[in-house]
């Protein structure tokens, strides 16, 4: 007999599930959510055969470690950390079985934030408006993972795939994260536009999945007054009074009142993901596509 | 209307006026609904329609650079009736902050009717335009750390609904059992933008 479940035996710091997340309910107010690391999330996906729509596991910095109650393949990858079955080594960014019952642990991560476990057949808790991901700005999908909590699995669907190791990207010694201007620049003296690419920042301990928050020179605006509520999106460098500015990742708000000076290209918000508290940062000006 | 761009694939609508953000919303509702305009996400707030996920932002910020703000919309049909009963913690301030009576306050409040102008802060919740402006109150100077779920608010020209318990400074003039947001239900969301909505004194309520 088969039961498609997951125990989680050790939850770790913050292990979430996440998919692609739900966009297209901003204008209710619901962020659009979904698995930081998108490529991550992507691939470990693609080692164990399933759909990119598939639910996985995104921890933060500490790991997880959960026993199938069936056979399962599961691939761990994003941030680089130590694979174990039942205490025995095993590939990370591989597909790597699972007996029914063994222990599958994935250790604190050797470098980066957030490391991913795909498992055969997908986490299938009951989707919300269409994602299985944890929201954390507004509550919406499942609750973090608890020890003990028991995560039901889908069916799987293609054969995993036929690789000894994929390759992914390096966490990042220094974050570059390419911006193009606007819309709010204009809110920002010339100081503070040359500074904010000019100079060195670096992730503040702070950080979540709704932000990623900044250390270094305060931005100066150039106007007083507030900001009418307006439409965010991901990667919006919105810079609050304390002039530091917040890259927003996927749990941001659908609105906010405080200026956005530029935009960081999606391509870099993987990066962004899995930077380290105290990673430098610097913001390069590109032209707009 | 100002184009500006957000990105390389969203842009920022920028209009005079609340009136025109809500006219400009229903408009590019309209186009998307149509199919001449593809769009992933159109978010309206206070003076912006931001539009996320375009394919061709220049040839759109061209169009719309060239367009006038549309004419507003018809009203909806349907108007969402919400009950209340006006016994929040801040009536008696907004009360002599108008220089009425709580009465009075729950009288024009309940004497007024509103629409969604956008949605945020959480899901399913609405900020609400139409009071005059001689009713517009600040918000309070220390936020409260816990809001009910339910409590009914206001806020410079705005008021709304706490969809859940939440941090909020806004002052709270009533409560309702409403519930305003239910990701089981179909809508999910009591309130989206444009829709029509009016307060309803829980004592005239028929009982069920």
């Amino acid at each position: 007999m088969t039961d498609r479940a997951l125990a989680v035996v050790r939850a770790g710091a913050l292990t979430t599930v996440q998919d692609l997340g739900r966009p297209g309910h901003a204008h209710l107010g619901v962020p659009r959510s979904g698995a930081l690391d998108a490529p991550a999330a992507a691939l470990v996906n693609r080692l164990v055969g399933n759909r990119p729509e598939a639910a996985v596991l995104e921890t933060t910095l500490t790991g997880c470690a959960v026993r199938p109650r069936s056979d399962v393949f599961v691939a761990v990858g994003g941030a680089p950390c130590a694979v174990t079955v039942d205490g025995r080594p095993a590939a990370w960014g591989a597909p790597v079985r699972v007996p029914a019952g063994a222990l599958l642990e994935a250790g604190p991560a050797r470098a980066g934030v957030r490391s991913y476990l795909g498992v055969s057949g997908g986490i299938a808790v009951e989707p919300v408006l269409g994602s299985r991901s944890t929201d954390l700005l507004s509550g919406l999908g499942p609750v973090p993972l608890t020890d003990g909590a028991v995560l039901p699995l889908g069916t799987p669907g293609e054969p995993h795939a036929r690789v000894d190791t994929a390759p992914q990207p390096a966490s990042p010694a220094e974050l570059v994260l390419r911006v193009t201007p606007g819309p709010r620049d204009d809110w920002f003296t010339a100081r503070a536009l040359r500074d904010f690419t000019s100079r060195a920042y670096r992730v503040s301990a702070a950080s979540n999945r709704i932000g990623l928050r900044t250390e270094g020179p305060a931005l100066e605006r150039a106007r007083s007054g507030e900001l009418p509520s307006e439409g965010m999106v991901l990667g919006a460098v919105q810079v609050p009074p304390d002039g530091r500015p917040v890259v927003f990742l996927a749990d941001h708000p659908t609105t906010g009142g405080y200026p956005v000076i530029a935009v960081v290209r999606s391509a870099d918000l993987p990066a962004a993901a899995q930077a380290v508290p105290g990673t430098p940062v610097r913001f390069l000006a590109v032209r707009r596509r | 209307m100002r184009v500006l761009p957000v990105g390389d694939t969203a842009l920022l609508v920028e209009v005079a006026s609340g009136e025109q953000a809500q006219a400009l919303h229903a408009e590019l509702v309209r186009r998307r609904a149509e199919g001449s305009l593809t769009v992933r996400e159109i978010v309206p707030a206070a003076r912006t329609v931001l539009l996320d996920g375009l394919t061709d932002p220049r040839r759109v910020a061209a169009d719309l650079t060239a367009a006038e703000v549309p004419p507003a919309p018809p009203l909806a049909e349907t108007v969402v009736r919400i009950p209340v009963r006006y016994d929040g913690p801040d009536l008696a301030d907004v009360a002599a902050h108008w220089g009425v009576s709580p009465q009075e306050v729950a009288r024009v409040h309940a004497g007024t009717e509103f629409r969604v102008a956008f949605c945020g802060f959480a899901p399913g919740f609405g900020y609400l335009t139409g009071l005059p402006p001689r009713y517009h109150v600040p918000r309070r100077a220390t936020p409260r750390t816990a809001v009910p779920a339910g409590a009914v608010g206001l806020a410079g020209p705005y008021t709304g609904v706490y969809p859940r318990s939440s941090p909020g400074g806004w002052q709270l003039i009533g409560r309702t059992d409403a519930v305003l947001w239910d990701h089981a239900r179909v809508p999910a969301a009591l309130l989206a933008p444009g829709t029509r909505v009016r307060f309803v004194p829980q004592a005239e309520v028929p009982a069920p």
